[in-house]
């Protein structure tokens, strides 16, 4: 019965809940073992008590606070931390009958591209156990793709969940700022975190996504998603008109072109209408994020001073250096090096030419979307300009690190909402291919992935047995 | 861009505490990282409204209704050190306490 589970999507899986065929609690246990059996560094906690379900277990990023379990969004100055309350997303989840099967390690406070800055270590692509998953969300990336998670949730600032879903050959969607509550997320960069779905097929992301989605007074920027979600269904893509950007930019390796190209041929064969535009200043969205995501980061980080939680450094026995000598040894390299940009950018003489202007940076990037969505439907790019890299390839330079991010980061910064699916293999590796849309489309970028999902055919899924 | 000095500076604004060694690495590291930042400066952005939200959203206010809140002794169950009823800190004057 059960070694089967592996082959099955989640929806599948809760198919054969709901007619009787396993037991909720059978396939909790056997995503238990899978997930204690990791090798790859995906996960900081698995669960113990089985709780059982009607839909499979998910696979949630150490940020989202969990009650009674560790939750420290993989920094060490929250290690040992068990919040006295739960996100409303993992309680959504809950009681839409899907319990949480562990918790995935992810860059620390999910300030990376590569999972490398995780204050536990990093995660392994499991793809190829020498190159990175991808980052923030890779442990979530990872688990799915490995078969040790039936589905995972993550969160995205600038691409956290679409850059590993597209270096480990999953789905994973960011939705429109405020679908989602941010609740018991533990935050970034508030302007731009949204939580999302991890998962193996479009299908079971939009099954995620609909239980994830609401409006939650706890969180007084979260909407929900109007319409709700439906299960995508579209066959053909007749009438809708996609607009490319992207190809053409610097750093673009020619197999993740080609296989990019080869998608959009596929687009064209499903009925859809193909025109090249142009973002003319999202390629700006790296220097605008820089400034948004560490000045927004230094303000939400301040919390982490050994008062209320975590480890406390007092070995001076004085205030202020227990504050500093806890931040100091609490935090990271990359955590560090963006409170650092943050706190000055914030600073006194250079809130405006920082941080105002990249505000208006954001402005202009909005503009560029909505004047591109009166011509198209969807704006479609690879996700990640390269397949997987070595681990330790770009841990010496920052700069390069961030530029991993290039063509996730316009999105949040507009706020709208984009899918990654796997469409192809470059030197082995998966190539994503990313679907955005205006806010809120949410049900119809899944319609379109789905009908595209179906046509590319991947099969990619490298299950280690 | 970014000198020692700074680097002294702005980590004492955020309270962190840096090595030799951190002092050593930050002004290149922080320097490229802004150099990068300012290209944004190419952009023409006379007359542009800053984003300071990206969903047009009116605050709604809702009752203001008295509920129970979280018990404070859960809330100091996760401190380091917590002592009549509060978090308990170091004196911030002088060492000791």
């Amino acid at each position: 019965m059960s070694d089967d589970l592996l082959d099955l999507t989640a929806a599948q899986q809760a198919q054969r809940i709901a007619a009787g065929e396993v037991s909720g609690e059978e396939v909790f246990d056997f995503w238990r073992e899978r997930a204690a059996a990791d090798e790859l560094g995906a996960y900081l906690w698995v669960a113990e008590e089985n709780r059982g379900g009607t839909l499979p277990p998910v696979a949630v990023k150490d940020l989202f606070c969990v009650e009674g379990v560790p939750s420290a969004a993989g920094s060490r100055i929250l290690e040992g931390y068990r919040p006295p309350y739960s996100a409303t997303t993992v309680r959504n989840l809950r009681a839409a009958g899907a319990q949480v099967l562990g918790k995935t390690n992810q860059d620390e406070f999910a300030m990376g591209s590569s999972t490398e800055n995780s204050g536990y270590g990093p995660v392994q692509n499991p793809w190829d156990r020498t190159r990175v998953p991808g980052g923030s969300s890779g442990g979530s990336a990872a688990a799915v793709a490995a078969g040790s998670a039936p589905w995972a949730i993550g969160t995205d600032t600038g691409g956290s969940i679409r850059q590993p879903a597209s270096l480990c050959g999953v789905v994973g969607m960011k939705p429109t700022y405020g679908a989602v509550s941010r609740y018991g997320m533990i935050a970034f960069a508030s302007s731009l975190d949204q939580c999302g779905p991890l998962t193996r097929d479009v299908t079971d992301a939009a099954i995620l996504l609909g239980h994830l989605q609401g409006r939650d007074p706890c969180d007084s920027t979260s909407l929900g998603i109007p319409e709700g979600v439906a299960l995508p269904s579209a066959e053909r893509l007749d009438g809708l008109r996609f607009g490319v950007w992207g190809l053409e930019e610097e750093g673009v390796e020619p197999g993740v072109a080609d296989a990019v190209r080869a998608t959009i041929a596929k687009l064209e064969e499903l009925g859809g209408a193909i025109k090249e535009i142009d973002l003319p200043n999202a390629r700006h969205g790296i220097a605008a994020y820089y400034v948004i995501a560490p000045a927004e980061a230094s303000a939400n980080l301040a919390r982490y001073d050994g008062v209320r939680y975590g480890p406390r450094d007092e070995a001076d026995g004085n205030l202020t250096s227990m504050y500093e000598r806890t931040r100091h040894d609490g935090f990271g390299d990359e955590v560090k090096r963006r409170i650092m940009i943050g706190t000055y950018a914030l600073s006194s003489g250079y809130y405006e030419a920082y941080y105002g202007t990249a505000q208006k940076v954001r402005t202009k990037i909005a503009r560029d979307f909505r004047a591109a969505f009166e011509q198209v439907d969807f704006v479609v790019t690879p996700t990640s300009a390269t397949v997987a890299f070595e681990l330790g390839a770009r841990t010496a330079d920052p700069l390069a690190m961030y530029l991993a991010d290039y063509f996730t980061v316009p999105m949040p910064l507009a706020g709208i909402p984009a899918i990654s699916i796997p469409c192809g293999l470059s030197e082995g590796l998966p190539v994503g291919f990313q679907i955005a849309g205006p806010a809120f489309s949410e049900p119809r970028i899944l319609d379109a992935a789905y009908a595209l999902e179906q046509a590319i055919g991947f099969e990619g899924v490298p299950v280690l047995r | 861009m970014i000198d020692r000095d700074q680097v002294l500076h702005v980590a004492r604004l955020a309270r962190i505490e840096l090595s030799e060694e951190e002092i050593a690495r930050m002004p290149p590291e922080l320097s490229k990282i802004l150099e990068h930042v300012e290209t944004m400066n190419e952009i023409d952005l006379e007359g542009v409204e800053p984003t300071s939200h990206v969903v047009d959203l009116v605050n709604v206010l809702r009752d203001d209704v008295p509920r129970p809140s979280m018990p404070r002794e859960r809330a100091l169950e996760q401190a380091p050190d917590s002592a009549d009823g509060g978090f308990r800190v170091p004196s911030p004057g002088g060492s000791g306490s």
